[in-house]
């Protein structure tokens, strides 16, 4: 019997769900949380001395938020927690993990990873002025911190998130200027069956639609983002093209971006887990089975680090993976609880297909995008530098264009640029995103104090 | 001086005090040091290539463009570090010393 333990990396809903089935069943996992305080991002909680409620942090999933918090409270206990540490690298069987400056290598017999997602970013001009942020970021400063990234904001991208962020700044006082969707009405059309797998989440973002329009929103569909201006170093103005390529244009002080979310799968890569390429998402995923069992018999998955179906998806597969530890090591598990885990996870991944027929990855604006357009923020790299790659360096692959012109190469690891990088360098060379691959994780997958030491 | 996060909720907190680039401001307890600047600022560090002014994007660890610096050359993550009463905080690197 391998007496290692079994450590949880991420306690969201994937990673609270997992680490609370394995205590279950009487063992005591640790549990590595990035942030200080459990919840993940959806369900992330203000610091202490916050007083707004539940109600008012988590709209319609205040219940689940708060059932998560409570059931990760009553097994802590149980559990060796520790928040603020980053896991970072691996060394065979062992976990890297950092705390500020404190190292500690972590043997482990087995590793579930639920590093949940952040979000999909295409570039546009203007992208890394002072003032634009993700839409998670714009949430999360919004419900962990009571702020709004600026006073008149624009939300672009596509995804139920950009109308979900739009709505929550509404509700706090901080109507968005405009709402700029780059799919369409009739691609929403097409998601509409699948999504009906889940009504009562179609019907929320049908109420968030509502809702904006009637407080005067300015809601755009099927447009292409033209440039964030900048003003002295701020935001000053967003433009845009509609579907018939006329230009318009909006003031504006702050812009949140997103196109959906693309899976933090790093450490998965790290542990050597196999890879395929997700046609619905439109991005490469760890290759799992249908309980989250990995190409390594010591690693499994949950949650949107793995599959992007949300956070109601993330706690049925986090408990499913759980299972599936257990199973593998011969503890027992009722049939009824995996049947009913694997039906709640199918009907997500219906919804999830519907949300990728809706909300369509726009990755034929990474073929136009200018030049001189920086893609990747770290390291300035143009999209012209990574088609300079492409043709005239000839190469290949992702890979080969980070090593010959640098995209990806910087502090985020291609994190925030590497999928549309991608694009562009299939699109430069006239092939399925696909057959450009992704971009490789290299140890440490975040930076590291220069004074890091590993404790015993 | 412009800034670029309104506060929306919560403003009942104990105030602390902050210097960024050696000028006094005031933030709240329980603010992430982004949040403590981007309240009293506009920007937060240049990026090391073009030297252009940048504020953070992911606001969640991932996209690390919100490192700043302390007065004694330490480095945090903005979006991370709970900001503490009485940080000396820079938003542009501190020429490095041999300590003497």
């Amino acid at each position: 019997m391998d007496d290692r333990p079994v450590i949880v990396v991420g306690a969201g809903p994937a990673g609270t769900r997992a680490a609370q089935r394995l205590v279950r069943a009487g063992l005591r996992p640790i549990v590595l949380d990035e942030n200080d305080r459990q919840g993940g991002q959806i369900y992330r909680r203000q610091p202490p001395g916050f007083t707004r409620p539940a109600a008012r942090l988590y709209g319609t999933e205040a219940g689940k938020a708060t059932a998560l918090h409570r059931d990760f409270e009553a097994i802590l206990p149980d559990i060796d927690y520790r928040p603020g540490t980053t896991a970072w690298g691996v060394s065979g069987d062992v976990l890297l993990a950092s705390r500020g400056s404190a190292v500690s290598e972590l043997s482990f017999s087995a590793v579930i990873i639920a590093s949940g997602a952040t979000d999909r970013i295409m570039p546009c001009p203007g992208w890394t002025i002072p003032g634009v942020f993700s839409l998670g970021g714009a949430q999360i400063a919004l419900k962990a911190q009571a702020c709004a990234i600026g006073a008149r904001p624009v939300f672009m991208g596509t995804g139920p998130l950009l109308y979900l962020v739009a709505w929550q700044y509404l509700k706090a006082g901080v109507p968005p200027v405009a709402v700029l969707d780059t799919s369409s009405y009739a691609d929403r059309l097409r998601g509409l069956r699948q999504m009906a797998a889940r009504p009562r989440v179609l019907a929320n973002g049908l109420r968030y639609l509502a809702d904006l329009r009637r407080a005067g929103v300015m809601l755009r569909t099927a447009i292409r983002p033209e440039r964030i201006e900048d003003d002295g170093g701020t935001v000053g103005g967003i433009a845009w093209r509609t579907a018939r390529g006329t230009l318009q244009r909006a003031a504006c002080d702050a812009v949140g971006v997103g196109y959906g979310l693309r899976s933090e799968s790093q450490l998965a890569d790290l542990l050597k887990c196999d890879f395929a390429f997700d046609s619905v998402s439109a991005q490469w995923a760890p290759v799992i089975d249908g309980f989250g069992r990995t190409s390594n018999r010591q690693v499994y998955l949950a949650g949107d680090g793995a599959v992007l179906r949300g956070a109601d998806g993330a706690e049925a597969a986090g408990t499913l993976a759980a299972c599936a530890l257990l199973l593998d090591r011969d503890h027992p598990v009722a049939t009824a609880e995996i049947a009913a885990l694997q039906q709640r996870v199918a009907v997500m991944d219906r919804f999830r297909q519907g949300l990728g027929r809706a909300f369509p990855w726009p990755a034929h604006l990474a073929g136009a995008l200018l030049d001189e357009t920086i893609v990747c923020r770290c390291e300035n790299i143009t999209a012209g530098e990574i088609r300079h790659a492409a043709q005239a360096l000839d190469a290949p692959d992702i890979n080969r264009a980070k090593a010959l012109v640098r995209p990806g190469m910087g502090r985020c690891q291609g994190r925030m640029c590497g999928l549309a990088a991608a694009e562009i360098l299939a699109h430069a060379r006239g092939v399925p995103a696909e057959q450009v691959g992704r971009i490789r994780t290299a140890a440490p997958v975040k930076p590291l104090p220069l004074d890091s030491r590993i404790v015993p | 001086m412009q800034v670029q996060f309104r506060r929306v909720a919560e403003t009942g907190r104990r105030t602390i005090a902050l210097v960024i680039d050696g000028r006094a401001v005031e933030a709240c307890e329980g603010d992430t040091l982004l949040v403590a600047m981007m309240t009293n600022t506009t920007r937060l560090r240049q990026n090391e290539f073009d030297h252009r002014p940048r504020a953070g994007f992911c606001l969640m660890g991932a996209c690390q463009d919100c490192w700043v610096w302390t007065e004694d050359g330490e480095q945090l993550r903005a979006c991370s570090t709970t900001a503490q009463d009485g940080m000396r905080i820079r938003t542009q690197e501190a020429a490095w010393t041999t300590g003497q």
